[in-house]
């Protein structure tokens, strides 16, 4: 087991270079003067543009200079934003528990939904109540979530007035206010996944519950919830746990959209403003950060599947969907 | 065992007049777009507490569809409103719905499934797959149950079963996870433990051990067993009584000793050359009879066999024969049954012609027997 | 499966889908409960199209079908016609007229907080909308599917190192690196176009890989090989046909994708600049008058759901049709 982890996050470094290395070419190697882009574009005395080349180092060769991010970043100092003055690291720290919950939140929202529907149109596959679920999945997909999230603001904020249209409470304002303004958001974030998992779920569920050992179970007499919940949902959610940590790349695309959104100080909504005031230090550093995450996130999944599957645990060999 | 009573009631001696199992001209039919699958078209059949029959079939005969109707474990939605009745200890079956069913299922009848590969559950504990039937039925405690467990593992002849409990099925060989399974079936003492080729997915050496074991909790327990098989010889001296199964119907029933001294059916005639010989001890094949069984989506007016019957007749193309019979408890499906004259001329006639009426020739037929 | 025996008997009651499926509309509420439990599992298994069994059914997805083939043209037509239809200029300002309702006199769909006219912004907005999504997945079609074809064709070291700058893309999460490029390369046509279809790359080179992967194998392939067949040739008479379809039956759903992110960026203030009208930032726009004229966002958010549900669904249907297994990627 351990040898199994060690093994893993051996190849979880190549990654997290290759991640950083992309990061930071992508963001290097764009046309125009670095400089320009980290002073933005307007500031631009000539003497300022010199200071910020030798802070940056912009004599020096890439490699150099690459290497140099690297090892700073890899303690943990992100540089210092030269338009808000901020340290990246500090700042995406202070942002990071808006996020977090958002799509913590929005997970199980998707989750909990999603397994109910997913079990039962799987269980009354071809029913009218299968078809319905088939058909609203299939339309949520076509939903993009900035337009879902519109219309949570319109019917649920404008017209009934039951959560604040923009804004954030935290968690230190209390609970149910904290959470009043989480709602929308994440509820807008799981409009994808919802869709998404109950989807997969259903096929997954429509696959197992043809199998022999479901049958088996129904010779026991078992009822129905037993079989449905502790047979056959258990062997189908592997897939579900695979996709929910890929999933958590859109997520945390949609986060940036969401966050602008409903007016929330989350990491999303930093890496907006920093774009939108050009600001490359910060830009890079919440690329990093969240690229990095989306990689950890895939390696916990990983590990988990192999917690979860005595399958994989005992080494046996399986195919992984 | 706390159900199933140490009450010795010899198989031979059964009480005739009380069933266990009585299945009367039983069909389940299938609505599929190829046509109507006519999978069991007519099965009538009884079984008496505490003895066995075995039901052998080669690929398609419908005998899986025949156990499982009989289980009531198909998609009732599926089938087409069937006929016939499926009477346990006198009351119907068909017409019950799984809620209904869950009170049968487990204590009064259990099923072992063919691949115990597939059939137990991959991520559930093997102590868990054990006690949650025992526990739902019998309302046992959690330390009871797995109390029980133990003492049902340990007389399937698993070793070590206070280990097993916590184990995974892959952790288990195929021949163990078998013995689960069947641990699984007598769990709750159930009067009927249907056995649905219960050796096919094992190796050769643990499919005699897997059948003995069959046999002795069938005895020990006075169950009634319907054990389905495609392997004559499977059954041969391990159930009181024997069923044929051909295209959907039972060509041929009576009991195992009759059977294999006095078969009627040209079908069970050709099963017989298909028991392998010590001389050849590979994986039982039917296919040596040559030939398919016919689509049972499309199935011909006469006898279902003739095309691969080497004593075929006109007749025998223009109509299905009706059971037949010539002693007690022995029925056939026949118009030319093998050891009568009639049965005799016509394979004299057809040897002849050098073909049979349904056009196959003798050749083909009487090599492959050979 | 280890279930030789009786393979043909089970089969039949599992290809019963139309049976089942309507059957269990019929069913009670939990009486047969367990029957069909298995009943249920017993319908179509595909992955994204609500499975309709045959008959009665299969003309009702027709219909769909029809109706987004339907309304993929007309948004085309809008687009391309554009210019030429009787439209007042998707820029005018009415300022008179400003969020008028629909069916205003000279404004069809009314007017925006500005006064626009919103069908004609609409149709323009069409013209980004088709042009980002078509260039970009030309794009990555053209680049990553031939990329892919021949890593799958090739294999080797070279394969080796492909998939893993391919992996690494992939790693990043898809809008966010988006976002950053956009921000960085310029909010023009082209910039957003080709930052899109850059990203867009990996994916078909997977699909390309995996649909080559499957091809190469065959015999008629390894037989052309084998005769001494010049590898170009190989590669485009024989894989590429093969690889194609899958590719572009992908593409389809790839276009909805695109719309969505083009959407997104312009939601966000970051597609092509203001004043050029575009679909996201049209519903951008409309989030301001979410409390008085709610239809300045509803009407261009209708459009773009209804183009992405077409999308899929169209490419969904050819799709199962060419049978891209998504386990190959």
């Amino acid at each position: 087991m351990a040898r199994l982890i060690g093994q893993k996050l051996l190849t979880l470094v190549p990654v997290l270079l290759a991640v950083s290395l992309l990061t930071y070419l992508l963001l290097n190697l764009l046309p125009g003067d670095p400089a320009l882009l980290v002073l933005g574009p307007e500031s631009v005395s000539a003497e300022s543009i010199a200071a910020v080349r030798a802070e940056l180092g912009l004599d020096r060769p890439l490699p150099v200079r690459y290497l140099a991010w690297l090892g700073a970043a890899a303690t943990g100092d992100l540089g210092r934003s030269y338009i808000t003055q901020q340290e990246v690291t500090g700042a995406i720290l202070d942002r990071l528990p808006v996020t977090l919950e958002l799509m913590v939140l929005s997970l199980t929202i998707a989750l909990v939904l999603a397994i109910p529907l997913g079990v039962f149109s799987a269980y009354r596959a071809g029913s009218r109540f299968d078809k319905l679920v088939t058909g609203t999945t299939f339309g949520l997909l076509a939903l993009p979530n900035f337009i879902f999230a519109l219309l949570l603001i319109f019917f649920l904020s404008v017209r009934l007035g039951l959560f604040p249209a923009t804004g954030w409470q935290p968690l230190s304002d209390g609970l149910v206010e904290n959470l009043q303004s989480a709602f929308l958001p994440a509820l807008a974030l799981s409009v994808t996944n919802i869709a998404v998992f109950t989807r997969l779920l259903r096929t997954d569920m429509i696959t197992t519950l043809q199998e022999d050992h479901v049958t088996l179970a129904r010779s026991k007499g078992l009822p129905t919830w037993r079989i449905l919940f502790r047979h056959a949902l258990r062997p189908s959610s592997f897939s579900l746990l695979t996709v929910a940590g890929l999933q958590v790349g859109t997520l945390l695309s949609a986060t940036v959209i969401v966050e602008t959104i409903f007016a929330l100080p989350g990491v999303g909504r930093l890496l907006f403003d920093a774009i939108n005031s050009r600001d490359l230090l910060m830009v890079q550093g919440v690329v990093l950060v969240l690229a990095v995450s989306f990689v950890l996130v895939n390696f916990v999944v990983d590990l988990l599947y192999t917690f979860l599957d005595p399958r994989i645990r005992s080494g046996a060999a399986r195919v992984r969907a | 065992m706390s159900i199933a009573a140490e009450l010795p009631v010899p198989p031979a001696t059964p009480d005739p007049v009380d069933p266990l199992l009585e299945v009367r001209d039983l069909h389940t039919w299938f609505d599929t777009p190829r046509g109507m699958v006519r999978a069991v078209d007519g099965v009538s059949f009884t079984l008496r507490r505490g003895a066995s029959i075995g039901i052998v079939g080669e690929s398609g005969s419908g005998k899986t569809v025949l156990s499982r109707s009989i289980m009531n474990l198909l998609p009732k939605k599926a089938a087409v409103p069937a006929s016939g009745e499926v009477l346990f200890e006198g009351r119907d079956l068909r017409p019950m719905s799984s809620k209904q069913m869950r009170s049968y299922w487990g204590p009064q009848m259990a099923m072992v499934f063919q691949d115990p590969m597939t059939s137990l559950n991959g991520v559930v504990k093997i102590g868990r797959q054990i006690t949650e039937g025992l526990r739902q039925h019998l309302d046992l405690s959690r330390q009871d149950a797995d109390a029980e467990a133990v003492r049902l593992l340990t007389s399937v002849g698993i070793p070590a079963p206070e280990r097993r409990l916590g184990e995974y099925p892959h952790q288990l060989s195929g021949g163990m996870r078998q013995r689960v399974t069947i641990a699984i079936a007598l769990a709750c003492g159930p009067k009927l433990l249907m056995a649905d080729e219960p050796t096919t997915a094992l190796d050769v050496t643990v499919q005699a051990q897997i059948l003995d074991l069959l046999a002795r909790q069938q005895a020990e327990r006075s169950m009634g067993m319907v054990l389905v098989t495609h392997d004559l010889g499977v059954v041969a001296n391990r159930t009181d009584d024997i069923a044929v199964m051909y295209a959907g119907q039972i060509v041929e029933k009576a009991s195992t000793r009759t059977l294999f001294r006095r078969m009627r059916h040209p079908y069970t005639e050709a099963l017989m050359r298909c028991i392998p010989r010590v001389e050849n001890p590979s994986h039982t094949r039917l296919d040596a009879i040559p030939g398919r069984p016919p689509d049972l989506a499309a199935l011909p007016v006469g006898c279902r066999f003739a095309p691969r019957c080497r004593y075929a007749q006109p007749e025998c193309l223009a109509e299905n024969p009706p059971l037949f019979s010539d002693e007690p408890g022995h029925e056939y499906r026949c118009f030319f049954p093998v050891g009568t004259s009639a049965g005799a001329e016509a394979l004299e006639r057809n040897e002849r012609a050098g073909s049979t009426a349904a056009g196959t020739t003798m050749d083909l037929l009487t090599k492959a027997s050979a | 499966m280890s279930a030789p025996d009786d393979a043909a008997v089970p089969v039949a009651p599992n290809r019963t889908g139309a049976l089942v499926g309507a059957d269990a509309e019929r069913a009670g509420p939990s009486g047969t409960a367990a029957a069909e439990l298995q009943a249920g599992t017993q319908t179509g298994v595909t992955p994204l199209t609500p499975d309709p069994p045959a008959g009665r059914r299969k003309r009702g997805k027709g219909v769909v079908y029809w109706f987004c083939l339907g309304w993929l043209a007309l948004v085309v037509l809008a687009a391309i016609a554009a210019n030429w239809l009787p439209l007042p200029d998707p820029n005018a300002i009415d300022i008179i007229n400003k969020t008028a309702p629909p069916f205003s006199e000279g404004h069809l769909l009314g007017t925006d907080g500005l006064g626009r006219d919103i069908l004609s912004r609409l149709a323009y907005g069409a013209r980004v909308s088709l042009v980002i999504s078509v260039a970009a997945v030309a794009v990555g079609i053209i680049v990553g599917g031939t990329l892919g074809m021949v890593v799958g064709y090739f294999r080797g070291r070279l394969e080796t190192a492909v998939m893993a700058v391919i992996d690494v893309i992939l790693a990043f999460p898809g809008l966010v690196l988006l976002l950053a490029l956009v921000a960085f390369v310029g909010q023009s046509l082209l910039a957003i176009t080709v930052v899109i279809g850059f990203l867009s790359i990996p994916v078909y080179t997977r699909v390309a890989r995996a649909a080559t992967l499957a091809v190469s194998q065959r015999e008629y392939v390894l037989a052309a090989g084998l005769m001494g067949g010049k590898t170009t040739r190989i590669l485009f008479r024989e894989i590429m046909p093969n690889v194609i379809l899958p590719v572009a039956a992908f593409g389809l759903i790839a276009l909805g994708v695109v719309i969505v992110l083009e959407g997104s960026l312009a939601f966000l203030g970051l597609s092509v600049e203001a004043p050029a009208a575009t679909w996201g930032s049209m519903i951008a726009e409309g989030k301001r008058h979410l409390d008085d004229a709610i239809h300045i966002a509803l009407i261009p958010s209708v459009v773009m759901f209804l183009t992405v549900l077409s999308l899929n669904l169209v490419g969904d249907v050819l799709r199962s049709r060419f049978d891209v297994r998504e386990a190959n990627l």
